[in-house]
C-alpha cells in the first residue's frame, strides 16, 4: 500500500457561474482520505458534497487549491490527464446507470475494457467473479430490466471494484433503494473494499449507513465542519451535527 | 443474453463470435491504453462491438434505420443508372460507328442536329496515304406515318454507304444488300412503340413487302437493325446515300453531316488528326471516335438540364437517408446520455465515444447498402424492360454508390456526435 493518503486535499475552493453570478460552493476544504480508509461525507443539500467529488473523481477542472488523488496533482491537470486518472477510480452513482443493452457481466466488462493487456476471455471471466463476489453469479446473462433495483446496484458496485481501482467514490449510492437492499448494498461495498484495501469516499444522507465508516465528514456551506470517527471504529452510532442529520 | 451462449445470432464479422479480439497484443504497455499502440484494431474492434451490441438491442429503431439507409441507396442508384442509360442511348449512334477519325462542323452540338460541312473534304482527307476510306454520313429529321394508326412522328433517318462497313449496329449486314434497292430503309427495332409494332408487321408479312409512309414517300422496310432510342431521336431508320437523297430532297448534295475516316491498319490516328488539322480548311473539326462520343454527351450533360435533374435526385436521397439515419442516432445517443456520461467517468475518452457512434454510422451504411444494391439491381432489370433504357449494375457504380451512402452516414453521424457534448458526467452524481 502506497504511504501517500490516496486523497489529499488542501484548500480546495470552487465556484460555479462568473462574475455577477459567480457562487462560491467550496470554501477552502481540507480533506484527506487515508490508505484502505472508509469515509463518509454528509451535510445538507446544496452544502458542496457532490461539487467536491466530482472534483476528486476528475469529472470536473480544479479552481483553486491543491488535490493529490493517487498520487496525481489535479490542479492544472488537463482532460487527458483526468481521463487517465479516471480509469483508476470506481465511481457509484445514485442510479445504477447500467448500459440496458448489455448483459450484468458486460456491464462489468466494461470496466475491463480500457485495459489493452486484457483478453476478452479474461475480461469476462473476471467479470463474471466480480459478479460472484456480489452474489449475482448466477443472474450474470441478465440484462439490467431483469434485474431488481438492489440487484442492479450490487453490479454497479461489481463494475466499480472489477478495474482493481485505487479508490472507489459513491454518490448516495442508496438514495434509489429501499431500506433493506440499500444497507446491503452498502455493507457489500464496504466488505469488498476492505478486503481488497480500497479507500471509500461516500456522499449520504442516509444516517442508517454511517456505521460503515471509519470516519464521517460533515460539510455544511461549503465548508468542513465536523469530522469524527465513525461508528465502525466504537461500535455504535456516531454523534451526528444536526446539520449532517438534516438531510 | 451471454455472448458466448447467444454467438450464432450474431454477424459473422462480429467479434463475440470467437470470444476475443483478433491479434490485439498481450503485452499492454500503459494503462491509460496509449503505450505504443497494441493494436488499432482493439481500438475501432471494441468499440465498433459497442454500437452493433447497441443498434441490435432496438430492433424497431435498427429497422427503421436500416429501411432510411435502403430507400437513400435505392434512390441514388435509380438516378444515376437512369443518367448513365440516357447518356449511354444519347451516344448509341455514334458508339456504333466504325472508324478512327470523324469531320464534323465545328458548330455542330449534337448530332441530331449536325451542321452540314461540305462533302468535298471528304475527298479530301484521301490526300493523306493513311486514309483508307472516308465515307460520308448523312442524318435527317423525317416524318414517319404508324402503319397501323396512321399517327405521323419524326424519325431520325441516317444515311451512309452500307458497303463501307462505317458502321456496326447488329442487323445491319443482313439487310445491307436489300438496302441497294430503291426507296428501302432498315427500321431501329428499339426505336420507341409509337412508330408502331414494325417488327411484329414485318414477321406477319412474311416476305411481302412491308410498305410505310416517310418523309412523304412511300418506302419499304426490308430489314431491321438494332440503334437505340435517345433523347434527340424516338426512332431511327437507315438508308443508303442515294435513298437518303430521296427522301430528303431539299438537301443538297454538296453537304453531309459527319464523316467517318477509316484509316490503313497500323495507322496512328493522333497523328493522322494532326496531319488532316494542317490539310484541312477551319470549316470541319477532326475528332476522334472518343472524342466524338465525349462531344456528343457533354452536350447532354451540360446543354442540358438532365445532368442536373438526376444530380439533383441523387443528392436529395442522399439528404433524406443522412436525416434519417442522424434522427436515430441522435435519438440513440440522448436516450443513452447517462450511460454515455458513465462511461466517460469511467475513464472512457471523447474520442473513444466517438467511434461508437461513428460505428453505428458505419454498421448501418453496410447493412442498409447491401439489400439496397440488391433492390436496385432488381429494379433495374424491371424497369429496364419497361423504359428501353439500357439499365445495368456495374462495379463502378456499386463502388460509388457505396461510397456515398458510406459518406452520407458518416456526416449524420458526425452531426450527431455532438450531442456527446451533453454527456458530461460531472453533472451526473
Ligand atoms: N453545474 C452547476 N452550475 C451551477 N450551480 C451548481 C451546479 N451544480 C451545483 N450547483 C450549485 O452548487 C451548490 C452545491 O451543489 P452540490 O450538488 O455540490 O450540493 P450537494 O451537497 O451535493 O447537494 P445534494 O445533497 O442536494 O446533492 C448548490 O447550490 C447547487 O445549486
Ligand atoms: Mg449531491
Amino acid at each position: 500500500m502506497r504511504d501517500q493518503a490516496p486523497v489529499l486535499l488542501r484548500g480546495v475552493s470552487y465556484a460555479y457561474g462568473e462574475g455577477e453570478l459567480r457562487r462560491p460552493v467550496l470554501r477552502a476544504v481540507d480533506l484527506t482520505v487515508g490508505p484502505g480508509e472508509i469515509v463518509l461525507l454528509t451535510g445538507p443539500s446544496g452544502s458542496g458534497k457532490t461539487t467536491l467529488l466530482t472534483l476528486i473523481g476528475a469529472l470536473r477542472a480544479m479552481q483553486e487549491g491543491s488535490a493529490a488523488v493517487l498520487g496525481r496533482e489535479l490542479m492544472g491537470a488537463d482532460e487527458a490527464a483526468r481521463v487517465a486518472l479516471r480509469r483508476r477510480i470506481g465511481f457509484i452513482f445514485q442510479h445504477h446507470n447500467l448500459l440496458g443493452f448489455l448483459t450484468a457481466r458486460q456491464n462489468v466488462a466494461m470496466a475491463l475494457e480500457l485495459d489493452p493487456a486484457l483478453r476478452e476471455r479474461e475480461r469476462l471471466a473476471r467479470a463474471g467473479a466480480m459478479l460472484e463476489a456480489v452474489g449475482l453469479g448466477a443472474h450474470a446473462d441478465r440484462v439490467p430490466a431483469q434485474l431488481s433495483g438492489g440487484q442492479r446496484q450490487r453490479v454497479a458496485v461489481a463494475r466499480a471494484l472489477a478495474g482493481s481501482p485505487g479508490l472507489v467514490l459513491a454518490d448516495e449510492p442508496t438514495a434509489a433503494l429501499d431500506r433493506a437492499s440499500g444497507g446491503e448494498v452498502v455493507r457489500l461495498l464496504r466488505d469488498l473494499a476492505r478486503s481488497r484495501g480500497v479507500p471509500i469516499l461516500m456522499v449520504t444522507h442516509d444516517p442508517r449507513i454511517l456505521d460503515i465508516a471509519d470516519r464521517v465528514v460533515a460539510l455544511e456551506d461549503g465548508r468542513i465542519v465536523a469530522a469524527h470517527a465513525g461508528a465502525a471504529d466504537r461500535g455504535g452510532p456516531p454523534p451526528l451535527s444536526a446539520a449532517a442529520a438534516r438531510g | 443474453m451471454n455472448e458466448i451462449a447467444a454467438a450464432p445470432k450474431l454477424l459473422p464479422w462480429a467479434p463475440e463470435r470467437t470470444g476475443e479480439v483478433p491479434p490485439a497484443a498481450a503485452g499492454g504497455l500503459a494503462p491509460d491504453g496509449r503505450g505504443g499502440g497494441p493494436g488499432w484494431t482493439r481500438s475501432l474492434a471494441l468499440p465498433l462491438r459497442l454500437a452493433w451490441r447497441q443498434l441490435r438491442a432496438e430492433r424497431a429503431r435498427l429497422f427503421s434505420a436500416l429501411a432510411g439507409v435502403m430507400f437513400a441507396c435505392v434512390l441514388v442508384f435509380m438516378q444515376l443508372g437512369f443518367r448513365a442509360a440516357l447518356f449511354e442511348s444519347a451516344t448509341s449512334l455514334l458508339s456504333a460507328m466504325r472508324a478512327e477519325l470523324f469531320l464534323m462542323h465545328p458548330l455542330t452540338t449534337a448530332s441530331f442536329r449536325p451542321e452540314p460541312l461540305p462533302r468535298a473534304r471528304a475527298f479530301q482527307t484521301l490526300a493523306l496515304p493513311e486514309v483508307a476510306q472516308a465515307v460520308p454520313v448523312y442524318m435527317a429529321q423525317v416524318s414517319w406515318r404508324n402503319p397501323e394508326t396512321g399517327a405521323r412522328r419524326m424519325i431520325q433517318l441516317v444515311g451512309f454507304d452500307m458497303e463501307a462497313g462505317a458502321m456496326r449496329f447488329p442487323g445491319l449486314e443482313a439487310v445491307a444488300e436489300a438496302l441497294k434497292r430503291p426507296d428501302t430503309v432498315a427500321f431501329d427495332l428499339r426505336s420507341r412503340p409509337e412508330f408502331g409494332d414494325i417488327p411484329g408487321l414485318l414477321a406477319r408479312a412474311g416476305g411481302a413487302p412491308l410498305k410505310v409512309e416517310a418523309g412523304n414517300r412511300e418506302v419499304e422496310v426490308v430489314g431491321l437493325v438494332e440503334i437505340g432510342a435517345s433523347f434527340g431521336a424516338d426512332g431511327n431508320m437507315i438508308a443508303n446515300e442515294v435513298n437518303f437523297r430521296r427522301l430528303v430532297p431539299q438537301r443538297r448534295a454538296s453537304n453531309t453531316d459527319l464523316v467517318a475516316l477509316r484509316l490503313v491498319p497500323g495507322a496512328d490516328p493522333r497523328a493522322v488528326q494532326a496531319r488532316l488539322r494542317e490539310i484541312l480548311p477551319r470549316d470541319v473539326a477532326v475528332l476522334t471516335h472518343e472524342e466524338l462520343v465525349a462531344h456528343e454527351r457533354r452536350y447532354w450533360e451540360e446543354a442540358t438540364p438532365i445532368g442536373f435533374i438526376f444530380g439533383f435526385g441523387s443528392a436529395m436521397g442522399l439528404i433524406v437517408g443522412m436525416v434519417i439515419v442522424y434522427q436515430i442516432l441522435f435519438s440513440d445517443i440522448a436516450a443513452h446520455l447517462r450511460e454515455y456520461a458513465t462511461l466517460k467517468a469511467m475513464g472512457y475518452s471523447d474520442g473513444y465515444l466517438v467511434r461508437v457512434v461513428m460505428g453505428a454510422a458505419l454498421i448501418l451504411a453496410g447493412l442498409g447498402f447491401v439489400p439496397g444494391a440488391a433492390l436496385s439491381a432488381a429494379l433495374y432489370g424491371l424497369v429496364g424492360e419497361a423504359t428501353y433504357l439500357p439499365l445495368g449494375m456495374t462495379p463502378g457504380r456499386a463502388v460509388l454508390v457505396f461510397g456515398l451512402i458510406f459518406a452520407m452516414c458518416a456526416a449524420a453521424g458526425l452531426l450527431a456526435v455532438r450531442k456527446l457534448r451533453d454527456a458530461n458526467p460531472a453533472d451526473m452524481f
